[in-house]
Parts: C-alpha cells; structure tokens; sequence
C-alpha cells in the first residue's frame, strides 16, 4: 500500500468512501417497512420522498428504494418525511440484538 | 538612472504592489492601511495595474477572496490594520493550513477597546501563533523591497506572508524611497505555480473533515490525518528561515540592497550593551546606540526583522557577546512579558547566555519613543544592574502608573 500523502494542504480525490465509511458514525438506522412504502404499493416511480431529503444521497430512487448504510450518518429526515411512516428509526444495538 | 522618489510608506508599499502584478486585490479600508487601498484601486482603475480588485464588506471576506483566488492559481494582496486584522484571524489560519501563499500588509496599529488609530504592534503580535510569516520593515524603503521579497518567499513554501509596519511612524511618513526596476522584479519573481493544479479537469475536495487518524482514501494510499498536515506546516515554517535569508541575499544582489533576512545589527561587534527591537522602534534605537557610543557606553543594537518564524539561533548568535540586553517592544502577552522579550529568553535557554534582559514596552498606542527617552532608559538599566540588581525586569515606559 502507498503510505505517503504528497500533499501539503488538505487536498482529497472527490470518491466514495474518501472520508472512510461514515456510516458508523450513527446510533440509529432507518429500517424501511417495504408494505408501506408508496413507490412499492403502487408499483411505479412516485413520492421518493426519502431520496429526495436525504442530506447524504444515500436513498436511492429506485424500486425497492434502498439505503447505503454504509454512508447513512442515521439523521433520521427520511422517516420524519416518509408520508406512510414506512420508515421507523432503530438504535443499531438493538438491530444487533 | 534609479528612480527615487519622496514618498509615503503606504506608497511605497502600493508600488511594490503594482510592481509584483498581483490578479486579485481585495481590501476594506482601515486606518492608517487606508491611503494604500486607495492608491492600488487607483492604479486599478486607472489600468496602469491589471488586476481585479475586488470591494469587499469587511476584512474577513477580504482575505477569503484571497484565499479562494489564491487555491486557483491567483497571486493575490490584502492589507489591513488593527481591528480589521482581528477580524480575519479564522482566515489567518485557513490561509496557513490551506499552504496558500497570500501577501498582505498589516500597517501596525493600537487594538481596541479602547478605541486608538495609533501605532503600535499589538495587531500583528496577536496574530503570532496563526503560522504567517511576519516580517517587520523599519523604513519605507524596506517596505517596497520587502513586499517583493515576500511574494518570492511565500510562493518558494507555500506559506503566507505578513509585511509589517508601523502605522503613521512610517505609513504616512514621507521618504526617498529608489523604486525597483520592472524587468529585474519580472526576473527576480518567476510567476506563482499553485502547489496543486485545480481545475474542471482535475477535481480535487480542498480542505474536507480531517480526522485525528490518518485514513486509507478510496484510491488505497495512506493519508494524513489532522496532525500530519500541521505538522507539515511547522516543518515548513522552520525551514523557511533559510528561505528567507537566501531571498534576502539574492535580493541584495539583484537590488543592491540587502536589508538582512532574519535580522540586522548596528554596530554590535564589540557592544556590552545590546539593544533588540522590532520595526520603526529598533531604527530610532540606533540613535540611541550612537548617542550612548559618544559617552562612552559601547552599546549595539539587534533589530528582528522575522518574528516568525523566530530567528532562535540567529539571535543567540547575535547576543553572545552581550553583558546587558535591553528589549524595546511595542506589544504586550497580557499576563506575561512583552512577546518579543519572551521569545528571546526562550531562545537563549541553553545556550549559556546569562546576560539579565530589561524589558521596556514602549509606545502603546502611538505613545511617543524618542532616541534620547531609549537611551536613557538603557543607562537606568545599566545603573540597577551595576547597584547589584541584576533580574531580568518589564517596564513601561513613559507610562503614569503612580
């Protein structure tokens, strides 16, 4: 592995991961309930309401929507905008359990 | 033919300016920095300089347009004074960390509260521990040879430089000041190269969250972490004294006048009394040291032009000869010594220089320092360490405590 930042000032390549996985950085997770979901109900690209608040872009606008939970800091807005409330905040510790 | 005019030392700083071409000028205007923002505008708009000068609300967002010209490729001047350079101090250290080479004048000025638009140095002072380069000018003819200095200095590290000087006693003070030649500063200041090329084509994230570790990015090299990278400003600051010195000699060659990197001396070689002093204060002190000689008193005189980064073994070399050394500063670290003073016993710790150090903050506030008010102030020091009282002591001068 290159050990040596050539760099003298704070200088990053714009990638994925390139501040490490900040997923772990939250307490929470969102736990998406799929029978609830608009998109998934209705069977087309509608609401995404989750995609489109996320702060991280972590939500994708797909059908089944996803979550990267590598990169989701656990903030919480999407279950808060989720129209159903399909989306229910679970400390991770207990999701371990 | 030189051209030497008779001029101000905002003046002479505005045509070192003009004479370094900088792309992006951004100042707020502030006594006494005010007559130099004046004139590079005038020069702007007149288009003897082509550059942008951009008018900004307040001196923080004249550095960040600084700094922002300055991580694209921008050679880039701001100046300041007093409360104004207050005000920028989170971007003194975005400056610094962010390794751009911005230049800028803090014409020294009394901070506030209360309110004085007198000379002092307390300004640039407070700004010590910021990582700038400071360099401080006690003529106006240092003023323009050190302005061009400092682009090359900042631009050869990456590091960002502060061209000091005292407000009034030499910003509207008239001298004869020889302008350097346009094509010996063109071939004496290659262009700036940014330390990393920023465009559409090579997208990089300047400055994200740093870590207390170091990190693996998503290329799989080991990066820096917080630390790393201020260490690497700590690194680059020491080993810019040679930078400097080598600038400064190079300077002399090119100019024919060297006005001594870290610092000069006047008449110290065979001095017992050694007087230290930083910018105009240090000049008026030579007086003294003249009158002092023609008593009888062999007294020298050190004057610091670096005070960052601070010249350790320069200075200890220049007082090993030293029976006495007398400090003249016109800043204070409130609750301790005046900073200059401080800095200098630090610097000699362990080199077995034992010499008692009288510390005098002078001039305050544009309080008047007179040849004839230092010299005397350096025979009260000699007659208490010749009545058997040899600490090292701080005073005020000419300061009514009673």
């Amino acid at each position: 592995m290159k050990t040596r930042d050539e760099y003298i000032s704070g200088i990053c390549t714009p990638a994925i991961g390139e501040a490490g996985k900040t997923g772990d950085w939250s307490d929470l997770k969102p736990v998406i309930d799929h029978s609830k979901c608009i998109p998934e109900t209705k069977g087309k690209a509608a609401c995404f309401l989750c995609w489109l608040y996320c702060p991280e872009g972590v939500v994708t606008m797909t059908i089944p929507v996803q979550i990267d939970l590598d990169y989701c800091k656990g903030c919480g807005i999407c279950a808060e905008e989720c129209p159903p409330n399909a989306i229910r905040m679970v400390r991770k510790v207990e999701c371990d359990e | 033919m030189s051209d030497t005019r008779i001029i101000t030392g905002n003046e002479a700083a505005a045509l070192a300016v003009k004479l370094v071409e900088p792309n992006v000028i951004a100042a707020y205007p502030i006594t006494p920095q005010t007559s130099l923002a004046e004139k590079l505008s005038t020069f702007v708009e007149g288009g003897e300089l082509k550059a942008e000068y951009v008018r900004v609300e307040g001196e923080h967002s004249a550095l960040t347009v600084c700094i922002s010209a300055s991580t694209v490729g921008a050679r880039v001047f701001t100046a300041t004074s007093s409360n104004g350079l207050l005000y920028m101090h989170e971007q003194l250290h975005w400056a610094t960390g962010s390794r751009l080479p911005i230049v800028m004048c803090c014409v020294n000025r009394g901070v506030g509260a209360p309110w004085s638009i007198f000379n002092d140095q307390q300004d640039s002072f407070s700004q010590r521990d910021t990582g700038w380069i400071q360099i401080y000018c006690r003529d106006n003819q240092e003023i323009i040879d050190t302005i061009i200095q400092a682009y090359r200095i900042a631009e050869a590290v990456y590091i960002p430089v502060m061209v000091c000087y005292d407000g009034f006693v030499l910003s509207h003070t008239m001298m004869p000041v020889t302008i350097p030649d346009y094509g010996k500063v063109r071939e004496f200041l290659p262009p700036y190269k940014p330390s990393v090329d920023i465009s559409p084509e090579n997208p990089v994230t300047v400055n994200p969250v740093f870590f207390p570790w170091r990190r693996e990015n998503a290329e799989g090299v080991l990066c820096d972490g917080y630390m790393e990278k201020r260490y690497k400003l700590q690194d680059a600051l020491l080993n810019a004294a040679d930078t400097i010195e080598e600038v400064s000699t190079a300077y002399g060659e090119a100019f024919g006048r060297d006005h001594g990197g870290l610092l000069w001396e006047h008449m110290t070689e065979d001095a017992e009394i050694v007087i230290v002093g930083m910018g105009s204060i240090a000049s008026e002190a030579t007086v003294a040291a003249d009158s002092l000689r023609e008593e009888g008193i062999r007294a020298g005189v050190v004057g610091i032009r670096t005070f960052r980064p601070f010249p350790r073994k320069a200075i200890a070399t220049a007082l090993k000869k030293a029976t006495i050394i007398v400090v003249f500063e016109k800043c204070v670290s409130y609750g301790c010594d005046g900073g200059v003073s401080s800095d200098i016993k630090s610097a000699l710790y362990g080199t077995g220089i034992t010499a008692p150090i009288h510390n005098y903050i002078a001039g305050l506030g544009g309080r008047d320092v007179k040849a004839r008010e230092l010299a005397d102030a350096v025979k009260e020091t000699i007659n208490r360490i010749d009545s058997g009282r040899p600490e090292n002591e701080t005073t005020w001068l000419n300061c009514h405590t009673g």
